[in-house]
Order: C-alpha cells, then structure tokens, then sequence
C-alpha cells in the first residue's frame, strides 16, 4: 500500500492558484522530500496533506484513506510538524507532551508516548521548565520529539531544521533517521539541499506550484548531468 | 526627520484595533445618554394621577388644589374605583385618596392620613423618576398645609406643623399588590437585581469573552494552531474544550472581581427588609431557571467570541475583536438598570432580547414579578442562538480561514469578494 498518493492536487487560495495540478506517491517506509524556492507551493502541499487545507480538485489518500471525507481517520495516523510551529508557552515540555499525548492514548501508551518525546527532545531535567523559557533549539526539539513520540504512520515535516544551528540540525536529522529505521514514513519539505541529500530516498522538485522532475537524487543528477541536487535542482526549472 | 517619525508612529497607531475600541465606547456612552437624556423632560413633565376627595374639608381642598396645579389629573371623583381604573387606563402614576375626617384630625393635631395608590410599571433607575416626582407633589402638599397651619396661629407642636400627614401606600406593580412601600422603597430593595446582577454578568461575559478570543488569537500567535488542528480530535470538541476552559477562567476572574463590587454595593443595599414579605421572594425552582438562564447566556457569549476569535491574526487583533462582546454586554447592562424590559420601546426591547447575554440580567427580576415567559423565552433563544453558533464555528474551523484568513472558494461570499476585486483589478 502506498503511504501517500496524490493526484492532480490543485489548490487556490481565491484568485491565486498555489498548487496548479501536482501527483505523487510516497511508499511506505521511505523519506520523501518536496524540495523548492520558498512559494513554490511545499507548505501548502504538506497543509493540504496534513488535513489543514480544503482541497480545490484532485485527490488525497493516505495508507488508502481518502481527504476530505477520511480526514478523522487520517489524523489519527499522521503527524505534522509546521516549520514554524510553537508550543504552549505557560505548559512546561513535559505538560505539553502530555497535553499531546492523551489524544493518541491513555495510562501505560501515554506514560510510554510522553517518556519517548523527552528522550527524542533530550531536553533532560529543562522539561519541567515552562517552554517560554526554552531557547528556539530547544522548542525545535521538543516539537520534533511531539511529532514523533506517538509512533506515526506518517509524519509531515515542513523545513525539520529550520532555523537551527549545525549541531541541533545534525541532532533532528538523526531522530528522523531513527524513526524511519522504527517504521515511520516521512513527507517533508526544505531548501537545504544538504539534508534532503543526507535524509531523502526520493525527492520531487517543485516550482510555482508544479513538479518539475522527480525521482532518487542520482537518477536526478544523472538526468540533468549536475553534480550535486542543487545545480539538477537550477537546471530543471530553467 | 521628526515629521518622518510622526507619519511613522501615526500609521503604528492609527490602525482599527486602537479605533474600534474608542468607537465602541462612544456608542455605548451615545446609547446610554439617549435613554438618559430623557430624565430631564420626564422629570419636568405633569405627572399624570387621580385624586379621590372623601373629606371635601378646608385641608383637603388645599391639597387637591396643590395637586391640580401641578399635576395632570384624569380623575378627580369620590369613588376609588373608578379612580384607579382611570389612572390605570390612563398610564398614570399614582391615585391619592384623602379620606374621611382628614381636615377635622389636623385641626385636632393629628396627622391626616393619605392613601397613596401607586401604579408602579417597572423596577429600572428610570422607571422610579415619575413616582419620585409624585413624592415632590406630596411635599408640597404638605408644605402647603404646614403654612397655613402656620398662617392660622394655631398653639400646636412643631414636630407636626412640619409634617402635618401620614401616607398609607400600595403599590400595584405588575399584578402584584405591595402593601406599605413606595415604587422608590421598592426600587431601593431590588438595587440587587436591577444594578448588581446586571453588572455581575457583564464581567461575567466580557472576561471569558476576553480569556476565549485572547486563546485564539495566543494560537495564532505561538504558533500552536495548526498543531491543534491535526491532532485526532472532533473540531466540535476543540470549540466546546475552548469554550468551557475559558468560561472556568472567565468564572474565576469574575469572583475576584465581584468579591469588591459586592461589597462596595452591598452599602446601598436594604439588606434588613425581607423581599417575601412582599411577594417578591423567589422559590427554588426560580433559582433553577436564573442558573440555567445564566448558564445558556454564558454558553451563547462564548460561541459567539469564538466565532469572532477565528478573525484574530495574534493576541494583539484579538483584544480588538473583544471590544463587539464588551459593548452589547454594557449596552444590555445599562438598559437593564435603567429600565424594565416591558417599559422600553419596542425597538429597544428586540435589540435587549436579541442580546443573549441580556437574559440572565433581567431573569431575576422577571421571575419576582412572575414574568416567567421572559425568562424561559430567553433561555430557549439563547440556546438556539449558542447552537447556531457552535456550528459556525465548527464550520469555520473545518474551513481554511483559521490559517489563510480567507474561506473555501465555493461559498457564496467568497466568490461575491473575490468577484469584486477581480473586478476591480480588471
């Protein structure tokens, strides 16, 4: 079963078209990433995907359940972390974990959910502290350990790294590979050619809200006879 | 260079959610004044009574004479009746009898008695004016009275000359027959009902407006929302969890402040008349419609700022948007103090009744005077208006606008919007 197919996915946001009629699918198990210049349309892909937006035309599954219709059943196997998500700023790490938690579980799973988000955060004894006290490392980890903590089929990742210095970066791109590794399937967008190069299997290069080219990134150079995904990246929107 | 600075600061200033409050608050105070503007043309209008002459002596003429000059008499008769059918049917204020032997027991240096037959229309600030203005003619009366006695040189105590009769009142206030106190008197007893119930909603409905619309727009702001929003649960249940989360704060910062207000109030209070003695005690069940009055108000104010929470961009914009709930909370509050819900005009009275929140307020007076249509009139419009309200909002919570500020094209207003600037930019 494929994790994600989507199909003619147009979306509009009144007069703008944002997304102008892209397909795709995500095989279970692997790291898929939506690479482009910001506003090619990656964000409301991934928003789409993640049930947040209204689909124009096209269509959605995700592991064979169908948006909008499934939405319900879908959320209950995703997980999406926004790139410029926050969390509660009067909960501490650990209260916000929870918080998340209890909507995936209950006694044991919960207590097993919230103990895996701090161990992925590894945010040590700063997890009781109130998160308005965290610095934007700190915030960024704990949200990737929410994101991950409740095992997800799919996990929807806008820009994991964004704003990160080297070594939390380096830190969040580990916790995704172990998470594939554990059976997670990972949809996720970014313009760093460097990490879409160290995490994806395959990636689909997007502009003004079409596919340009897709596939492994040494199909990709090979195809466009680059060096690196950068240049392939350069060469298939001109 | 400072003019640069001034455009500047201008343009961070000037912007709606620092206007919309300043507007608000002059329409409320222009709303309020209006009804207010009329206690001076109430005041200086003849109010309109009956007089009932049973002595036909020297003293009750004098104070018949001291009525018709300063009064609109629509009944001047012997028969109490036909007196108080008249005054009845005539919106008047008040019927004063002056009984048998009222002359013959002054010129013994006793008190005459006057009956005083009040025809009191509603228990609100204003509603008390004409029978204060009532109480003025009868201080002239007995004035009037005082100085003849003086003029007559009769050898008499002092203490009476000053206070030559004594007043006998019912008061006849929707239905009920109140014996022994004046529409002021009862006016001064329900100051509960009529100012501290009034304002204890109000801060009721404008902090757990405040503490939804600010979670709103805090979501926004910190990003949490969409977080939210892809969590495994129902739209409606992420509305109702908002909407009960806040009314709990709401409740708890409205106890504080109330703690205060009560006790600054409870100095204007006659607190030592029993209301039950009069008729004006409520039962249990009464009590039971005024919670669950109260309850279904809250419920309505709630739904209504998380409707008005979807439109806030931070926490910034949402304390603009609370501004709407503030202004129909004060509006209903100052209309309840004012006046009765039956002696408004009819416009006033759907705009008070349209106001959700507006029930819990009047419920407790309403149900002293047995108005119980009223109140369960509300209750069942503010439920209805509480679920057409959780439904837009679960609407709009399944809609894009939470994130794009905008609605799923497809809807009629949408396409008229985004028809308009298509025309416009063509």
């Amino acid at each position: 079963m494929k994790a994600v197919e989507v199909r003619e996915l147009v979306k509009d946001y009144g007069s703008f078209r944002a997304v102008k009629g892209i397909s795709f699918d995500v095989n279970e198990g692997e790291v898929f990433g939506l690479i482009g210049p910001n506003g090619a349309g990656k964000t409301t892909v991934l928003r789409t995907i993640a049930t947040l937006l209204q689909i124009t035309s096209g269509s959605i599954a995700i592991f064979g359940h169908e948006l909008p219709r499934q939405a319900g059943e879908v959320r209950k196997i995703i997980s999406y972390l926004p790139e410029e998500a926050g969390a509660y700023k009067n909960l501490t790490g650990k209260e916000y974990l929870d918080f998340v938690a209890r909507f995936f579980g209950e006694r044991e799973a919960l207590q097993n959910m919230v103990r895996k988000g701090a161990e992925i955060g590894n945010l040590g004894e700063r997890m009781n502290d109130k998160v308005d006290t965290y610095s934007k490392g700190m915030t960024r980890r704990l949200l990737v350990g929410r994101a991950l903590m409740v095992e997800p089929r799919l996990a929807i990742l806008d820009e994991p790294t964004s704003g990160l210095d080297v070594v939390n970066a380096q830190e969040v791109r580990r916790i995704i590979n172990n998470s594939v590794e554990a059976g997670t399937t990972v949809l996720l967008s970014s313009h760093n050619m460097l990490e879409v190069e160290f995490l994806c299997h395959r990636i689909a290069l997007i502009d003004d809200g079409r596919i340009v080219a897709s596939g492994t990134i040494p199909e990709l150079k090979r195809e466009y006879d680059a060096a690196n995904i950068e240049e392939a990246f350069v060469k298939a929107i001109q | 260079m400072i003019s640069n600075i001034v455009r500047k600061e201008f343009k961070e200033l000037f912007t709606l959610s620092t206007l919309l409050p300043i507007v608000v608050v002059a329409i409320v105070f222009g709303s309020v004044g209006q009804m207010v503007g009329n206690i001076g043309e109430t005041m200086e209008d003849k109010p309109v009574i009956g007089i009932v002459d049973m002595d036909d002596g020297d003293f009750s003429r004098i104070a018949v004479s001291v009525l018709i000059e300063r009064a609109e008499v629509v009944y001047n008769g012997g028969n109490a009746e036909e007196g108080l059918k008249e005054v009845r049917g005539k919106d008047g204020v008040a019927l004063l009898l002056v009984p048998e032997y009222f002359s013959q027991n002054i010129h013994a240096g006793q008190p005459g008695e006057m009956e005083i037959y009040w025809m009191m229309r509603g228990a609100g600030q204003l509603d008390l004016i004409p029978s204060g203005v009532v109480e003025g003619l009868i201080q002239a009366v007995n004035h009037e009275i005082s100085r003849t006695l003086i003029q007559q040189g009769e050898s008499l105590d002092p203490a009476f000359v000053l206070d030559p009769t004594s007043r006998t009142q019912t008061t006849f206030l929707k239905g009920k027959e109140i014996q022994g106190l004046s529409p002021t008197a009862i006016g001064g007893m329900l100051i509960s009902q009529s100012v501290v119930i009034p304002v204890v909603v109000m801060m009721l409905i404008i902090m757990a407006g405040v503490s939804v619309i600010s979670s709103m727009g805090l979501e926004k702001e910190n990003k949490t929302l969409e977080t939210l929003l892809t969590l495994p649960v129902r739209r409606s249940h992420i509305v109702i969890g908002k909407m009960a989360g806040s009314a709990l704060v709401g409740m708890i910062m409205a106890a504080v402040y109330m703690f205060g207000f009560s006790r600054y109030m409870t100095s204007f209070q006659m607190s030592d008349i029993d209301l039950g003695a009069f008729g004006l005690a409520l039962g249990a069940q009464d009590y039971m419609l005024v919670g669950v009055s109260l309850f279904v108000a809250l419920l309505a104010g709630l739904s209504l700022c998380i409707v008005l929470g979807t439109f806030a961009k931070n926490y910034r914009s949402a304390q603009a948007l609370v501004f709407p709930i503030t202004a129909l909370a004060m509006i209903s509050a100052f209309m309840i103090m004012f006046k009765d819900f039956d002696t408004l005009p009819t416009t006033l009275r759907i705009l008070l009744f349209a106001i959700p929140f507006s029930h819990p307020m009047m419920a407790m007076r309403a149900l002293m005077l047995d108005n119980y249509w009223l109140v369960i009139g509300g209750i069942a419009y503010a439920s209805a208006f509480t679920v057409a309200m959780i439904a837009i909002a679960v609407r709009i919570f399944n809609s894009d606008r939470l994130l794009t500020g905008s609605v799923r094209q497809g809807g009629g207003l949408a396409r008229l919007v985004w028809g308009l600037r298509r025309q416009r930019t063509t």
